[in-house]
C-alpha cells in the first residue's frame, strides 16, 4: 500500500483541500492582526496609522472587557450545565420503549435545525415578552406580574434560548451513547442488587463520560462565539449585562466604528478561546482516549 | 440452600408462546444442565428462573418462599453470563466487589472475601487489571468470582464458555465441575453443547421448544431416552434411525441404533463405505446400506477401513432402540 510512490500521490491529492484551508484560516486572521496594530477608524479613511499595541492596551482597560469575559464564561458554563444535564435526563427518557418513538425523537432533534436569529426572536417575542409573551400571560393568569425576562435577567435569558437551541445536540449525542449500553451489564447489576441509582452511578455515567467530553468540547467551540442570539433580543444590555466578546468586539468595530480596537478584541478573543482550551484539554480530554 | 421449583411457568412474548406450562424441580446442591436445540427457549427459561423476566402464568418457588414476583437482586441467585457482562470501567477488584458493596458490606470485608475468591479461581495476580485487558479466560473466572463472592443461593450459567477456545472450554469445564464440587452449591448451567451436558451434570433437562422433552442423569438419557427427540440429542455421533421393512421386522415404527454399537465385520447387513473418517482414536464410517439407507458407524481406532470397501454390519439386540408410531420409545 504505502510506498514511496502512493505516498507522494496522496500528498498531492490532498495539498489542494489543505492549502485552501490554510489560507481560509491564515488570510483572515493575518490582516486581524494587521488591523489591530494600526489606528484604523471608519469614519477617518485613508488615515490609518501604525499604533503599536495601544488597540490591545484601550480595549482591555474599558470596564467592558471584564464584564465581557465573565458574560462569555457565564454563558458558556451555564449553557454546558443545562444541556449536558438535561440531555442526559432527556436521552434516558428517549431510551425508553414507548409507542411513537420515532416522531418523538425527531421533534426532539427539530430545535436543533431553527437559525439562532429565528429562535431568539420567537423566544424574544413570543414567550418572553412583558405584554405579549406567552410566560407574561401565564403568570397573568395566576395573577402574578408578568416579569420582564430581557430587561431583567437579560444573561439568563440568553443562556436559556441559546440552551434550548444546543439541548438537541447534547440529546443526540447521549442518547446514541446510551443506546450502546451493554444489555447484559445492566442486568447483571440488577442480579448483584444495585439498584436503579446505583446502575446510573456505576455503569450509564461511566459510559456515558466520553460522549459528555464530546458534548463539552463542540459546544465550548461555537458557545464562545454565540453572537446572533445576543444581537436580536437584548443587544448586548441593558448596559453590558449580556455583551460577551463577541458582541464587545462588534460594537468596538462596527458600532464604534473603531476596527483597529475591534481587531485587538478579536485577537484577544482567539488567545482566550485558545487558554480554554487548553484546561479543558488538560482537564477532559484524557477522557476521549480509549 | 437451594430448592427451586417451577410450577406450570409459561412465557409468552407478545403472542409468541416461548415456554408453555413447564414443572421443573430442582434440589439442593444439585448441578442441572439445560440442553436443547437453538432457539428451544433455554436463555429464556434461566431469565425466568432469575427474575430478568416476568413470567406470564405459574409460580417460581426459591428455598420454600415464593418469588414469582420477588425482583432478581431478592432472589439471591447470581449469573453468569455468556458476554461475562463484567463491568469495563471498574478494575477486576471492583467488579468482583461490586455484589457486596452494593450489599453495603464494610470494606475489611469485603477486601477479604474478593481475596478469597480470587485465590480459589487463580485471579490474584490480576486484580487490578481492567476486563479489557485480560484474556476470554480470566474474564470468564471474573464473572464467576464475581458470582461466588455472593455465596448466592444457586449459580446461573448461560453458555459461559461459548466464546472460548476448545481447549479452553474443556479446562474451564473441568474448573466449574470442581468449583461446583467444592462449593457444593445448586448450579443450573445453559448449554446446547452435549459434551458439556454429559460430562458436567448431575440432571440433565432437554428442552424442545420451551417442552421438556425429558429430565435425567446423563446415562439414564443415554441409555433410556423416552422420545426419538432426545435419543437423536444425547451421543455424538448421532443415533442412527432406521424406517420401513427392518424396523417392522423389530416391531416397531423406527429402530434407533447408535454409531459405536454397530459392529463391523460380520452380520447381516451389507453396505458400502461412503465416508470415513479418521479421527486415530475413531473412525467415523458414512455407510450405504441397500433397503436400509446411510448409517454412521463409530469404529474404535485405525481399522484400514476407507472409501469404496464394502463390509458387512451388525447391531446387537440388546443395543437396538425401538420407538412408536408417535414416536416415544417402546
Ligand atoms: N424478547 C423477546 N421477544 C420476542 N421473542 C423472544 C424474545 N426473547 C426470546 N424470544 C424467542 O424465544 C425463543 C427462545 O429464545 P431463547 O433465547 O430462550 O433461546 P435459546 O434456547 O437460549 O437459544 P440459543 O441456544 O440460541 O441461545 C426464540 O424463538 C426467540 O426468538
Ligand atoms: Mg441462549
Amino acid at each position: 500500500m504505502a510506498t514511496e510512490h502512493s505516498r507522494t500521490a496522496a500528498r498531492l491529492m490532498v495539498s489542494p483541500a489543505v492549502i485552501l484551508l490554510f489560507l481560509w484560516m491564515i488570510v483572515p486572521l493575518g490582516m486581524t492582526i494587521y488591523f489591530s496594530f494600526l489606528r484604523y477608524n471608519l469614519l477617518m479613511p485613508g488615515m490609518e496609522s501604525w499604533t503599536g499595541f495601544d488597540n490591545y492596551y484601550y480595549f482591555l482597560v474599558q470596564p467592558a472587557f471584564g464584564a465581557a469575559l465573565l458574560n462569555t464564561l457565564l454563558l458558556v458554563g451555564g449553557v454546558l450545565l443545562i444541556t449536558v444535564i438535561g440531555g442526559i435526563l432527556l436521552a434516558l427518557l428517549l431510551d425508553q420503549p414507548f409507542k411513537g418513538q420515532g416522531i418523538v425523537r425527531v421533534m426532539v432533534i427539530a430545535p436543533f435545525f431553527v437559525m439562532p436569529t429565528v429562535s431568539a426572536l420567537v423566544w424574544k417575542n413570543m414567550f418572553m415578552n412583558p405584554v405579549n409573551g406567552m410566560f407574561a400571560h401565564i403568570a397573568k393568569t395566576f395573577g402574578f406580574q408578568p416579569f420582564d425576562f430581557l430587561s431583567h435577567a437579560p444573561l439568563a435569558s440568553i443562556i436559556v434560548i441559546v440552551a434550548w437551541s444546543w439541548l438537541p445536540f447534547a440529546t443526540l449525542i447521549l442518547l446514541t451513547a446510551l443506546q450502546s449500553l451493554d444489555r447484559e451489564q445492566m442486568e447483571a447489576a440488577e442480579m448483584d442488587g444495585a439498584s436503579w441509582l446505583n446502575r446510573f452511578i456505576y455503569l450509564t455515567l461511566p459510559h456515558l463520560t466520553r460522549s459528555i467530553t464530546v458534548v463539552v468540547l463542540i459546544q465550548t467551540i461555537f458557545l464562545l462565539s454565540v453572537f446572533a442570539e445576543i444581537l436580536v433580543t437584548t443587544n448586548g444590555g441593558p448596559g453590558t449585562a449580556s455583551t460577551n466578546l463577541p458582541y464587545l468586539v462588534y460594537q468596538q468595530s462596527l458600532l464604534n466604528y473603531d476596527v483597529g480596537g475591534g481587531s485587538a478584541g478579536g485577537i484577544i478573543a482567539v488567545i482566550l478561546a485558545n487558554i480554554v482550551a487548553f484546561f479543558l484539554m488538560r482537564m477532559i480530554g484524557k477522557n476521549l482516549e480509549s | 440452600m437451594g430448592n427451586i421449583t417451577l410450577s406450570a411457568v409459561t412465557k409468552t412474548f407478545g403472542d409468541v408462546n416461548v415456554i408453555p406450562p413447564l414443572d421443573l424441580q430442582i434440589n439442593d446442591g444439585e448441578f442441572v444442565v439445560f440442553v436443547g436445540p437453538s432457539g428451544c427457549g433455554k436463555s429464556t427459561l434461566l431469565r425466568l428462573i432469575a427474575g430478568l423476566e416476568d413470567i406470564s402464568s405459574g409460580k417460581i418457588t426459591i428455598d420454600g418462599r415464593d418469588a414469582t414476583d420477588a425482583a432478581p437482586a431478592e432472589r439471591r441467585l447470581a449469573m453468569v453470563f455468556q458476554s461475562y457482562a463484567l463491568y469495563p470501567h471498574m478494575s477486576v477488584r471492583k467488579n468482583i466487589a461490586f455484589p457486596l458493596k452494593m450489599a453495603k458490606m464494610s470494606q475489611a470485608e469485603q477486601d477479604k472475601k474478593v481475596e478469597n475468591a480470587a485465590r480459589i479461581l487463580n485471579l490474584t495476580n490480576y486484580l487490578d487489571r481492567r476486563p479489557g485487558q485480560l484474556s476470554g479466560g480470566q474474564r470468564q473466572r471474573v464473572a464467576i468470582g464475581r458470582a461466588i463472592v455472593r455465596e448466592p443461593a444457586a449459580f446461573l450459567f448461560d453458555e459461559p464458555l461459548s466464546n472460548l477456545d476448545a481447549a479452553l472450554r474443556v479446562t474451564m469445564r473441568q474448573e466449574i465441575s470442581e468449583l461446583h464440587q467444592s462449593l457444593k452449591t445448586t448450579m443450573i448451567y445453559v448449554t446446547h453443547d452435549q459434551v458439556e451436558a454429559m460430562t458436567m451434570a448431575d440432571k440433565i433437562v432437554v428442552l424442545n421448544a420451551g417442552n421438556i422433552e425429558q429430565v435425567g442423569s446423563p446415562l439414564e438419557l443415554y441409555h433410556k431416552p423416552r422420545n426419538l427427540f432426545v435419543a437423536g440429542f444425547i451421543g455424538s455421533p448421532k443415533m442412527n434411525f432406521i424406517t420401513g421393512a427392518e424396523a417392522a421386522k423389530h416391531g416397531c415404527t423406527t429402530l434407533g441404533v447408535r454409531p459405536e454399537h454397530v459392529e463391523v465385520g460380520h452380520g447381516d447387513w451389507e453396505g458400502v463405505i461412503g465416508l470415513a473418517e479418521h479421527l486415530g482414536s475413531d473412525t467415523f464410517l458414512k455407510v450405504q446400506v441397500a433397503g436400509i439407507g446411510d448409517l454412521t458407524v463409530r469404529v474404535p481406532g485405525e481399522r484400514g477401513l476407507h472409501h469404496g470397501q464394502t463390509v458387512r454390519l451388525h447391531a446387537p439386540a440388546d443395543k437396538l432402540y425401538r420407538f412408536d408410531a408417535s414416536g416415544m420409545a417402546m
